[in-house]
């Protein structure tokens, strides 16, 4: 069944067309790459899923429903999640708040009752507790639960923002370059830990990424863009052998290294 | 932490109040005293709710003494015109045995009108932040003072008076010291309030507004909800601070809510460090004593002042507190109250 | 009615030029830090009485009409401005740059700001007591009529020297390298350090021309509206503050319109309403504008990049 199907994306900053007339359909439970060169678009295709811009044109049919001009927080609640190239976790609160904090759509009590602490608040607020802590247990995350991002190694916080992603419970979980800036060590833990989410998790993953390493592995179907067009798809076999995506990538002269 | 030691505390605090209220009741503290005990509490408020949004949420809202104002007018003009005897609207329209029990309701609908005018800044939030903001909320400050100076009808930039009248008129019901015991329950009544509003996860909300607005948005948080809750909570209770402070002085006029008061309610919140409570608590103690102390100087308390604050800024730079509580300095102080 | 309206016109360029002046100062120094530098409509009032104390000085050496009277005019401008630049630089160095070095939040440099405002005014207040002081008449007024409308000498040299200035300013911000350094410090703060510039240098180049500004707008606003006291600089700073951001702050066209607009709308408030309404529908105008255009008339949203 499809989750996401995007039709004729496309969105303009003032005179650039970061993105045109885009397609895309991914299929529930799957594994998928999105790749090109730096300033192909791939960025504003996320910010536009999530919510963060909206398109020119288009629309963006997500679950079986238009997303496309909702806010952000409301796509957020309908399950898409998302991490970004450059890591924003909240780096003056706890992992743990970090993780709470992306329940925030769901927290099961008004307004008013945090002021009044009703019975009801501290039954959620335990729930959003202790689901939190159960999700970092999952990530092996428990003992830096009251540790502040800013003071973890990159690899960590990299991972800390995965969780933060999973908190929201997306059934699409978006990953901008999980991969940018980990040492090769932690690179083949990251395929792994991707795998593992995506079995564990019963997700569908997309994900942007400049180490073939990790899209080759991974995913079961790429899709190739440059100037905000598709230039190849195919599996990772195709791709590999696609001149098209071997020229965006190499130059005219790539052939020798196919 | 222990149960038992918070109880003591709450107890303790208990006695402590009563106590203060029998020995102001039989004149044993010096009016004065009782005077700057109240504008500690009035400062108290002033200063927490203005931590909300300038310390917890991040933005710079410099116009915090318009809402005040909102909150004085609105809540004088309310006793004044129900429980006093006026020229023009004849008689007192309720019995004096009333404004007893309608006084903590007047200043909480002042509070409310606050939260109201709040608007004028949470809207605009919600397309614009950092300086454009704290632009904003000068305007508005301006906006505010400039309307209550053309308003006949509260004596204009003459002001505004009769509050007094009022309270005469409570005392004359039952003798008991009414102003002090309101205003220390409404500053206890404020802190509480914001403290569990900033530990429960809805209210982190606008700290994770404050460390990262692209994130909290994209991670679930509504900020623009946030940021009206924040904004009209915060102006709400500057609100009641207005209406306690013009019946503490029994007069207002435009002027003591200018530009100078949010100032100073700034001030406040930064020595106290972004986003710390009991530091904004501080602070405002502090700040107050220092006001009465150097009252003797003169035009010279206002050079002064400035310059200790500016001595301040150079030595600790993130202010006394930073984002610490008390408790996080003072560990031991755990047991008696929780804060995060 | 045209008359009128032509005499409003010519009373906006002047009441618009001071906004001009000052807004232009906070420009500067908001372009290059960051920083709401809010003792600048303070630095304005502190230049006024500069002028001032040093008028008088001067008067009592040679008269102050004819002839006479433009060079004492001449003589104070440029002390006026050398004293006045050195208060901005002294403030600069002991209240704002150890702050910036220790790297402390923006909004505390922004409160030392407030601060260093409420000294001047205060020690102003304590020096000279609080009762208004006037400026001495220094310039035999020239009238001139066109068509019915007066313009005095003192109009045509505000107007021209605030147009002058802004001339002055685009070619220094814009041309020189000094300036080319000025907008690079406002881009990146972190980086040009290590492009071997050196910030603290532009930046007190800055505190200079910004306070040479408010020392000329201070000394011709002391001869079109003679009443000096210690206050004036804390409303007409604020309000050509907001001017300059609803303008566009850090853009120096936006600025210096923005002051003018500002001019324009109390002018004609005071002329068609009543001057009591003058600071409420300019300041809701004010409100509107910048609801509607956050970023002001001339000022780029800056995007956020995710």
């Amino acid at each position: 069944m499809s989750l996401l199907k995007i039709t004729d994306l496309t969105q303009r900053f003032g005179g650039l067309t970061a993105v045109s007339d885009l397609q895309l359909n991914l299929e529930e439970g799957g594994l998928y790459g999105l790749i090109g060169p730096n300033g192909a678009g791939k960025t504003t295709i996320f910010n536009m899923v999530s919510g963060f811009y909206t398109p020119t044109e288009g629309t963006i049919n997500f679950d079986g429903n238009v997303i496309n001009g909702k806010k952000p927080h409301t796509v957020t609640a309908l399950g898409i999640g998302r991490t970004f190239q450059n890591i924003r976790l909240w780096h003056d609160m706890t992992v743990l708040d970090n993780i709470r904090l992306s329940q925030h759509y769901h927290l099961g009590y008004s307004v008013f009752e945090p002021f009044l602490r009703t019975k009801n608040y501290f039954k959620n607020e335990k729930r959003i507790e202790e689901k939190s802590m159960e999700l970092l247990g999952v990530f092996n995350l428990q003992d830096i639960a009251h540790e502040y991002p800013k003071n973890l190694p990159y690899g960590i916080q990299r991972r800390v923002e995965i969780a933060r992603a999973l908190a929201a419970e997306p059934k699409l979980l978006l990953l901008d370059e999980p991969a940018a800036g980990l040492s090769s060590a932690d690179v083949s833990d990251l395929i792994d830990h991707i795998r593992w989410i995506h079995d564990n998790f019963d997700i569908t993953i997309l994900m942007i990424e400049h180490q073939m390493e990790v899209i080759m592995n991974l995913c079961q179907y790429i899709k190739v863009i440059d100037f905000g067009k598709t230039i190849a798809e195919g599996t990772p076999a195709e791709i590999q052998k696609n001149p098209q995506v071997i020229k965006a990538y190499l130059g005219d002269e790539g052939e020798v290294y196919a | 932490m222990g149960k038992y030691q918070q109880k003591t505390m709450m107890i303790g605090g208990g006695i402590l109040f009563g106590l203060l209220l029998i020995l102001a009741h039989f004149k044993m503290i010096d009016l004065y005293v009782q005077s700057v005990i109240m504008f500690i509490g009035v400062n108290i408020i002033f200063a927490t709710s203005l931590s909300i949004v300038n310390g917890y949420m991040g933005e710079f809202s410099c116009g915090h003494a318009g809402f005040m104002a909102v909150g004085a007018y609105v809540s004088s003009l309310l006793t004044v015109v129900l429980f006093t005897v006026d020229k023009e609207t004849g008689l007192a329209i309720l019995p004096a045995s009333m404004s007893i029990y309608l006084f903590p309701v007047i200043i909480i609908i002042g509070g409310i009108a606050a939260g109201i005018a709040g608007l004028l800044i949470a809207i605009p939030s919600f397309k614009t932040r950092d300086d454009y903001l704290a632009i904003i909320t000068i305007a508005v400050n301006f906006i505010i003072i400039t309307a209550l100076n053309n308003m006949d009808f509260v004596g204009g930039s003459r002001g505004y008076m009769g509050m007094k009248k009022v309270i005469y008129g409570m005392e004359g019901v039952m003798k008991f010291p009414y102003m002090l015991f309101w205003v220390i329950t409404f500053a206890i009544f404020t802190v509480f309030l914001i403290r569990r509003f900033i530990t429960s996860t809805y209210g982190k909300g606008i700290i994770a507004i404050k460390q990262d607005e692209v994130a909290a948005e994209i991670m679930s948080v509504d900020t623009n909800h946030m940021k009206l809750v924040a904004f009209m909570f915060s102006s709400g209770l500057a609100g009641i601070s207005g209406g306690l402070f013009a019946h503490v002085i029994g007069y207002v006029n435009p002027g003591s809510f200018s530009i100078l008061k949010s100032t100073e309610g700034l001030v406040m919140v930064y020595l106290a460090g972004m986003g710390s409570l009991s530091g904004s608590v501080i602070s405002a103690i502090l700040f107050t004593i220092l006001l009465e102390l150097l009252r003797p100087l003169q035009i010279f308390k206002w050079v002064i002042i400035p310059l200790i604050l500016i001595l301040v800024m150079q030595f600790r730079p993130e202010g006394l507190m930073g984002d610490k509580e008390l408790s996080d300095y003072f560990p031991k102080l755990k047991k008696f109250y929780k804060f995060k | 009615m045209l008359t009128t309206l032509l005499q409003n016109v010519i009373n906006a360029l002047q009441w618009g030029s001071f906004y001009s002046m000052i807004a232009l100062g906070y420009c500067l120094v908001y372009g290059v830090l960051r920083l709401i530098n809010f003792a600048h409509g303070d630095i304005f009032m502190v230049a006024a009485y500069i002028g001032f104390v040093f008028v008088g000085f001067l008067l009592k050496f040679m008269p102050g009409s004819g002839m006479y009277g433009w060079l004492v005019l001449a003589i104070t401008l440029p002390v006026t401005m050398i004293l006045t630049s050195m208060l901005g630089v002294f403030i600069e160095r002991v209240a704002y740059r150890p702050l910036r070095e220790k790297g402390a939040h923006r909004l505390y440099v922004v409160i030392t700001a407030l601060m260093v405002g409420l000294v001047l005014e205060n020690g102003n207040l304590a020096i000279f007591g609080a009762s208004s002081r006037k400026f001495p008449e220094i310039i035999d007024k020239v009238v001139f009529t066109f068509a019915g409308v007066r313009i005095t000498n003192l109009k045509v040299l505000v107007i021209v020297t605030a147009i002058v200035i802004f001339i002055f300013l685009q070619t220094v911000v814009n041309r020189s390298k000094i300036g080319m350094a000025m907008r690079a410090i406002s881009y990146d703060k972190f980086g040009i350090p290590l492009m071997g510039i050196p910030v603290n240098r532009v930046v007190v180049f800055t505190f200079i021309v910004g306070s040479s500004l408010a020392a000329i707008a201070g000394v011709l606003f002391g001869m079109s509206y003679p009443v000096l006291d210690p206050y004036m600089g804390m409303i007409i700073g604020w309000k050509a503050f907001i001017a300059a951001v609803v303008g566009g702050i850090g853009d120096i066209k936006g600025a210096f319109l923005g002051g003018f607009m500002l001019g324009f709308i109390e002018i004609l408030i005071v002329s068609f309403f009543s001057s009591n309404l003058k600071d409420l529908i300019a300041f809701t105008i004010l409100l509107i504008i910048l609801v509607i255009k956050p970023t002001g008339f001339f000022g780029v949203a800056k995007s956020t990049k995710i």
